[in-house]
């Protein structure tokens, strides 16, 4: 099972070769986020490193705001995806009732549905509710989540239903055996899975685009696009520290949750 | 419970009474399964399916700015978007983005997914280096790329440059510019479609390697006998993601070159866009938007039918 030495330095040789490319214009980024303007301009290698590119983008910009948004609003669509994908799987797993297999497909049918098709009218229906610059514009339209419910329901499908059946002969209901038994189990997809709904909606870009229109709500993506177009185009280090806050959080969350994601994404892609 | 044993006691007259039971039973299990239901399917209905249903019947129509119904105008959008050549030229240079964007990004992450599934020490760092650009949103992702490209200070021109080649307009030449959005869409995508690809690697069942390494078999042998049709479930997965992905193109647009020049990178998520909050013409985007809503039906269509004949399955 060994792999030769020739073999192995081979594929060192290939593997730091195509992590550097890969990973060139995120260090790109980084290190312009610490450079002299100066030294941008000319192009050469950084004679001195320093945050002031950081403090001038939280100084010119409300960023720390902008990052409050989108934390908060990532938070809660992660919530709320959770709460309605984890409900909606114990529904296709544990319950047996008529019109199930319908209910089942019409939630395949709506993966098939690109927000992007209707944009147009999911715009008019926020504006009429006046939710335009409000948190809930922002995050109640993708709580119910065809993918997650999928990812679930192919977990829940693993505890075994005796267990349900002894638990309603204790006289369990099926609210509280999906909230003692079922939740705490399946612990490891909702974490993958609020991984993924936390990333998603950190790094959304159109609907925040159309749905925001002052700092009171505005997300750190929209704010860097601002920051990009209003700055004069010859501050990129600024730009940069600008696009290194934004990327910071969820790099941090995919270091920490890259096997469990990769683990998870698979099992509701392919089951 | 409680409320079938008093139904029980009250009406002790067997047959038709256990019919009602059982009625009763099934009502209680039908409105149990709604309730777990019925968030998801109040906000899907609400944010959907009217939506969805809106955008057609839109489509048919001529709108105020506030995208209430003027006229009826019939087939009259999409008579107007067939023949106009602005969308036209949308439509060619979205499945040209498609053509560039999905072939690409896939035979890379295959790649670095075959030789991140290798059992080298230190592999765990490499993976989360190439599962990175996951993490990187799009605003992100092009304010890089919107430096890389710069003409003058950008890293690729100078590259040229050093190499004695001229630098090239990415964003500003009508010939390189949807070349470019693709460049950084690729780049983007890697991240997701390594990830998934390499979780298809490493569900393959090592029996097969081993009895392969038995018969003296090479690496490159395996690698196309055993490792690529154990994998296509997943590249007909990721195929399929990467070309919808692909369709739905819009934040790189809008931050590097706004649809120009010349309209050369307008995809159909940005002409939608455009058409709708920029011109306030919510008709004939709509009607946009109904045939990208078709394209990506057919898309998946068409790879269910097509793709499953070839596809292997373990």
């Amino acid at each position: 099972m060994t792999i030769p030495t020739g073999r192995k330095v081979i594929f060192y040789i290939l593997l730091i070769i195509s992590g550097f490319l890969v990973f060139a214009p995120t260090l790109m980024a980084f290190a312009m986020s610490f450079m002299s303007n100066k030294d941008i301009m000319t192009g050469s290698l950084p004679t001195s490193l320093s945050f002031d590119n950081y403090v001038r983008a939280f100084g010119q910009f409300p960023l720390l705001k902008y990052l409050l948004n989108s934390l908060i609003i990532s938070l809660v669509i992660m919530l709320g995806q959770l709460i309605l994908s984890s409900l909606a799987a114990y529904a296709f797993v544990f319950l047996e009732f008529k019109g199930r297999d319908l209910l089942f497909f019409v939630f395949i049918a709506t993966m098939m549905v690109p927000f992007e098709a209707s944009i147009i009218p999911n715009f008019h229906i926020i504006r009429d509710l006046g939710w335009i610059d409000t948190y809930p514009g922002l995050t109640v339209p993708f709580f119910a989540m065809a993918f997650g419910t999928f990812l679930l329901r192919q977990n829940f499908k693993q505890i075994p239903k005796e267990l349900r059946e002894a638990s309603q002969i204790a006289g369990m209901g099926d609210f509280k055996f999906y909230l003692t038994v079922v939740l705490p189990v399946a612990r490891t997809s909702l974490l993958t899975l609020g991984v993924y709904g936390f990333l998603t909606s950190w790094n959304m870009y159109l609907w925040p685009l159309l749905t925001t229109t002052n700092d009171n709500v505005r997300t750190v993506q929209i704010g860097l696009k601002q920051l990009q177009t209003q700055e004069q185009l010859n501050d990129w280090g600024v730009i940069m520290a600008g696009a290194v806050i934004v990327v910071i959080p969820t790099l941090i969350l995919l270091f920490l949750g890259q096997s469990k994601l990769q683990k998870g994404l698979t099992e509701g892609a392919l089951k | 419970m409680s409320m079938n044993s008093t139904a029980i006691q009250q009406t002790p007259k067997s047959q038709i009474n256990f019919e009602q039971v059982k009625k009763k039973q099934r009502m209680k299990n039908f409105s149990k399964g709604m309730l777990f239901l019925l968030p998801s399917i109040i906000l899907f209905s609400v944010f959907l399916f009217y939506p969805l249903a809106r955008t057609i019947y839109l489509s048919f129509f001529l709108t105020d700015a506030a995208g209430a119904t003027t006229v009826f105008v019939g087939w009259e959008n999409y008579v107007t978007m067939f023949t106009s050549p602005i969308f036209l030229q949308s439509m060619k240079s979205t499945f040209l983005f498609v053509l560039y964007t999905v072939p690409i990004t896939i035979i890379i992450s295959l790649f670095l997914a075959v030789i991140a599934n290798e059992k080298l020490k230190g592999i765990g760092f490499f993976r989360t280096i190439y599962s990175s650009t996951m993490g990187i949103s799009v605003a992100a992702a092009s304010v890089f790329w919107l430096y890389l490209f710069h003409p003058s200070m950008g890293p690729l021109n100078l590259l040229l440059n050093a190499i004695g080649a001229e630098g090239i307009g990415w964003l500003t030449d009508t010939s390189w510019a949807l070349f470019a959005i693709a460049i950084t869409t690729i780049w983007m995508n890697i991240g997701f479609t390594f990830l998934i690809l390499l979780g298809g690697l490493q569900s393959i069942d090592s029996s097969l390697y081993e009895s392969a390494d038995i018969d003296g078999a090479g690496y490159f042998y395996k690698l196309r006998r055993i490792t690529i049709p154990m994998l296509s479930p997943t590249l007909f997965f990721v195929v399929t993601v990467t070309i919808i992905n692909a369709f739905q193109t819009f934040g790189q647009i809008d931050i590097l070159t706004q649809g120009g020049p010349v309209n050369s990178t307008n995809l159909v998520v940005y002409s939608i866009y455009r058409e709708a909050f920029v011109n306030y013409k919510f008709g004939s985007a709509s009607a946009q938007a109904v045939l990208l809503f078709i394209i990506i039906l057919l898309m998946t269509f068409l790879q269910f039918k097509f793709g499953e004949r070839k596809v292997h399955y373990q």
